[in-house]
């Protein structure tokens, strides 16, 4: 019982950390469905979401705002500059490369990572941030059946709720709107969508705010977690596993993908470790993700890649 | 009209027979067009006009600037001078959705569908300036918004109806033959509502049957719903069966203009075709 225990509590902690990973993937997959666009900036922009957050919340504790008035607002204020961020972008960077190959646009948002990065740090300081939103202490469940019960964190508990409503209103947003078919129409073909009437830019503008938005809500968790932190933009890198194995054009790919990756990686760290040194957690999603691009290069849920000759 | 064209074999079935059509005022109007890509010229000081309810071909041997001048008209590219002028309205620089929403809708030669999009969704995105309701209507799928949904799926199921294209309404189009991926792309610029349809090579890798289809297709719309067609089409049987008049570019320059008869006795014509023995 011990050890079922200890795997179910293994198993517990390693699927919701997936979902933090799941939580960055949406972005990445967001902006490459409306648009066909790897986004390397994702991680850079969780980061400048976070610090938005962060700084604004200090500021506004430090003059005696009440804390929930000043989340509120800090949170509004965030939301702001990701929505400036995303016009700019697409007003100096996307909007003259309509048309483009996607490999440019990648290399264009490699461009951008760096920018964000820089602009982040230097308007709002580049320390480690702690950020409070969500409690940190942990719960012991199930203490009846197993001796001393079982570690669940709540923080994790929030950022699964959290990944869950949020991909309910995006799954609406896609499927149910006009806008979302749209924005889907973008992505498979630019100029078939300009000539029946979208507005293109109008529309890289809602995808990027959208994954801007993403990135914050990524922020809010991540940013409790570990603090606020330059080092974000690194684990963002965590996303690129969970594309691969998920499916990069797939929002059920990328939560899934991310469970596995996280579920993976703690009980490969956890038992696999044992025997063969540690530190598995490090590398173990990319070797997973090299799996699946062996059997199945589309990902678990991605569209199948069909090129006609 | 479907079995008055079974009846006869070839193509010229589908002409318009005794129909009361109405050729009305020019609608489009192309005035001194030239376009260049760095030095070279795709089209040079061209002029030409679309009457409403015509038919209208332009046609040319490859790289004439054919796609180009339609790529001009709907506003793709930017000429480098002349104007356009489209009910009434003179412009040069012109966006593609605006262009959209002022009655231009239009097809690709090389197919540009939404590959990963049922043929449903496909032609439901060509009434995307038709809707109207809000993004919270429309994602609480309830009230105004669902009636408005009902309604615009009614029109895009009319559209599916006329083309024949009800088995493969939930398909991905990606996955769909060629000829029926051509249909699929008629039906989303139908589902616009055009004032204009401009065609790139609708019939472009057909076989007769499938030829015979589509002319039929183009007819119909231009005969009931008085919409004008623009199109470019290789096959010249097609072309003068067709259409009520024929522009003819080469290397850029418009050579002839007139009916399909006057077009094709034309001299010019002709050695651009075959060619000019020296």
């Amino acid at each position: 019982m011990v050890v079922f225990g200890q795997f179910l509590e293994v198993l517990i902690g390693g699927l919701l950390a997936g979902v933090l990973y799941s939580l960055v993937a949406l972005g990445f997959v967001l902006i490459f469905k409306a648009s066909g666009v790897f986004n390397f900036a994702q991680g850079a922009m969780v980061l400048l979401a976070g610090l938005a957050l962060v700084r604004s919340l200090d500021f506004m504790v430090a003059r005696g705002i009440p804390t929930w008035a000043a989340i509120v607002l800090a949170l509004m204020f965030a939301a702001v500059v990701m929505a400036i961020t995303a016009a700019l972008i697409q007003k100096f960077v996307l909007g003259p490369l309509v048309n483009q190959d996607g490999l440019s646009l990648f290399m264009a948002t490699i461009g951008i990572t760096f920018v964000i990065e820089g602009a982040g740090q230097m308007i709002f300081g580049s320390d480690v941030y702690p950020l409070r939103l969500f409690p940190t202490d942990a719960w012991f469940i199930l203490g009846g059946i197993f001796d001393g019960g079982l570690l669940v964190s709540k923080i994790d508990v929030w950022g699964g709720l959290i990944a869950g409503a949020l991909v309910a209103v995006l799954a609406i947003f896609f499927q149910r709107t006009k806008t979302g078919r749209a924005l889907r129409a973008v992505a498979d073909d630019h100029a078939a969508a300009e000539s029946v009437g979208i507005p293109i830019t109008w529309i890289w503008f809602v995808v990027w705010l959208v994954a801007g938005l993403v990135a914050l809500t990524a922020a809010t968790v991540w940013g409790t977690k570990l603090g606020v932190q330059f080092s974000i933009v690194f684990l963002a890198l965590k996303a690129l596993p969970v594309l691969i194995i998920g499916g990069f054009t797939s929002v059920p790919g990328a939560i899934v993908g991310g469970l596995i990756v996280g579920a993976g990686e703690k009980i490969a760290e956890v038992y696999l470790g044992q025997l063969i040194g540690g530190g598995i957690e490090y590398w173990f999603a990319y070797v997973l993700a090299l799996a699946v691009l062996l059997v199945r290069p589309q990902g678990l849920f991605g569209e199948r890649i069909i090129e006609r000759i | 009209m479907k079995a008055d064209v079974q009846e006869r074999p070839e193509v010229a079935g589908v002409a318009h027979a005794g129909s009361d059509r109405v050729i009305g005022d020019v609608v489009l109007s192309v005035e001194n067009v030239s376009l260049a890509f760095g030095g070279v010229k795709a089209i040079s000081d061209v002029s030409f006009d679309i009457r409403k309810g015509e038919i209208r071909a332009i046609i040319g041997p490859n790289g004439a600037g054919k796609t180009s001048m339609l790529n001009v008209i709907n506003g793709f590219y930017h000429p480098n001078q002349g104007t356009i002028t489209f009910k009434g309205r003179k412009r040069s620089v012109m966006r593609p959705y605006i262009a959209a929403s002022q009655g231009i809708s239009r097809t690709f030669q090389n197919l540009a569908l939404f590959k990963g999009m049922s043929t449903l969704d496909n032609i439901m995105a060509g009434r995307a300036l038709k809707m109207r309701r809000g993004l919270l209507w429309q994602a609480l799928h309830w009230g105004p918004a669902l009636s408005e949904e009902i309604k615009h799926r009614e029109a895009v199921e009319k559209i599916i109806d006329f083309l024949e294209i009800q088995h493969i309404r939930k398909a991905p189009v990606g996955k769909l033959p060629y000829g029926l991926q051509k249909r699929v792309e008629l039906g989303r610029a139908l589902a616009m509502e055009p004032e204009l349809l401009l065609l790139d090579e609708p019939m472009a890798g057909m076989n007769l049957e499938e030829k015979k289809d589509m002319s039929r297709y183009i007819l119909t719309v231009n005969d009931q719903l008085g919409t004008t067609v623009a199109l470019i089409e290789h096959d010249m049987g097609v072309v003068m069966d067709i259409s009520d008049r024929v522009v003819v570019l080469e290397y850029g320059r418009k050579i002839a203009d007139g009916t399909p008869d006057e077009v094709q006795r034309d001299q010019r014509v002709i050695d651009a075709y075959l060619g000019i023995s020296h």
